[in-house]
């Protein structure tokens, strides 16, 4: 099935004239000028990284129930989109900070919460390769997928929970008219991306999961590596 | 079903135990009362004599007419003015940055002097959740909706 490049196409299509209709159509921000085009790149990234996210939750819960390594590949995928996705974010919004709020970081609420994220998701990958026992690195990624969701909601909240630098949510309240669709062109074509990139990333991960279950057992070799250990 | 199928869905109700109790932790313990990235102005004069000499964030909006870029001496001075109309005067060393305006918001960090004055080292733009195109005439604090609201709320 390569229904995943069509739609990878189509993210490519859709970023590409979302961005060419936010850089060379859409007026510039009235505060920000052009530097505030950057809204584009940023705000799709920080939607589409808190989705993967959540889709790698809802793989992380099909993995432990059902324990087939097709949900599991899904959840490598998505697990390891979002984490490239949020440490895009971070450096689209260092970029953006620096010539308006007059820094790159800062410790408040938002950027912590979303530093940390990086850090779970990673952790999560960084855990799945310390296990060779099938089930075991199972259960362990799906477990930990679990547990670094619920940063998510924190960062969602942050701005709402707690006073900081950040900017609040965004709405199509508060993003005028003429800015609405090229941010929402921009959302989808990031969207589609993430999700042809997550799948290639999981069929890659299926395979790999057969050829280690089909592989033939090396008692020899197995023994070594148990000698070894110890 | 097989026992390896049941220990992981054991597992999973563990983790949406754990997971679940962690979320409802954060969102209704009052991590919010002490985690407190910036005071404001009302917030400052509430905390009195202690408010001397710390090392604070305060935070509020640029007051109308009260910015002053010296060049000379690099310096920036503005009244940072909250919901409650309580001002407090502002020093702040070394250029602003370009977004710097009457009417915006800002985080300055820095100290609170025995005169009464917020000496900051560092000066910091926020800006609001709202992204506007340009208006004839407009001026930020018409444009900028939510970050008045926002420190209307608090």
């Amino acid at each position: 099935m390569k229904w995943h490049y069509a739609l990878g196409a189509l993210g490519v299509l859709f970023l590409g004239t979302g961005h060419a209709w936010g850089l060379f159509f859409a007026p510039p921000e009235f505060m920000m000028g052009d530097v505030g085009r950057i809204l584009y790149a940023h705000v799709p990234t920080a939607w589409n990284a808190m989705l993967v996210y959540l889709f790698a939750f809802v793989a992380a819960i099909g993995t432990l129930w059902t324990s087939k390594s097709s949900w599991e590949s899904w959840l490598v995928g998505f697990v390891e989109v979002g984490v490239v996705l949020n440490i895009l974010l971070c450096f689209q919004g260092a970029m953006w900070a620096k010539p308006t709020w007059g820094v790159y970081w800062d410790w408040d609420p938002r950027l912590t919460t979303t530093a940390i994220l990086i850090a779970l998701f990673a952790g999560v990958l960084i855990q799945r390769n310390l296990f060779h026992a099938p089930d075991k690195r199972r259960i362990i990624t799906g477990v930990t997928a679990v547990i670094a969701f619920v940063n998510v909601p924190i960062v969602y909240f942050a701005t709402t929970w707690w006073n900081s630098l950040h900017q609040g949510l965004s709405s199509p309240d508060t993003v005028s008219n003429p800015m609405h669709w090229p941010l929402r062109v921009s959302a989808f074509g990031v969207l589609f991306l993430a999700v042809a990139f997550s799948a290639e990333r999981a069929k890659q991960e299926r395979a790999r999961l057969e050829r280690e279950d089909t592989a033939p057992t090396l008692p020899l070799a197995q023994k070594q590596l148990e000698l070894g250990a110890e | 079903m097989s026992s390896n199928n049941m220990t992981s869905r054991l597992f999973l109700v563990g983790a949406l135990l754990v997971a679940g109790g962690g979320l409802a932790f954060v969102a209704m313990s009052d991590m919010g009362e002490n985690l407190v990235y910036y005071w404001e102005p009302t917030q400052l004069m509430e905390a009195g004599e202690d408010a001397y000499g710390a090392q604070i964030r305060l935070a509020g909006l640029v007051e109308t007419d009260s910015l002053v870029w010296d060049e000379p001496s690099q310096t920036v001075k503005l009244v940072v003015v909250d919901a409650n109309e309580v001002k407090v005067p502002v020093i702040a060393h070394g250029a602003p940055p370009q977004m710097l305006r009457e009417g915006i918001g800002v985080v300055v960090e820095g100290t609170y002097t025995q005169a009464g004055i917020f000496e900051a080292d560092q000066l910091l733009v926020k800006h609001s959740n709202e992204y506007k195109a340009p208006e004839e005439g407009a001026t930020a604090d018409e444009l900028y909706q939510t970050l008045e609201q926002d420190f209307k709320t608090n």
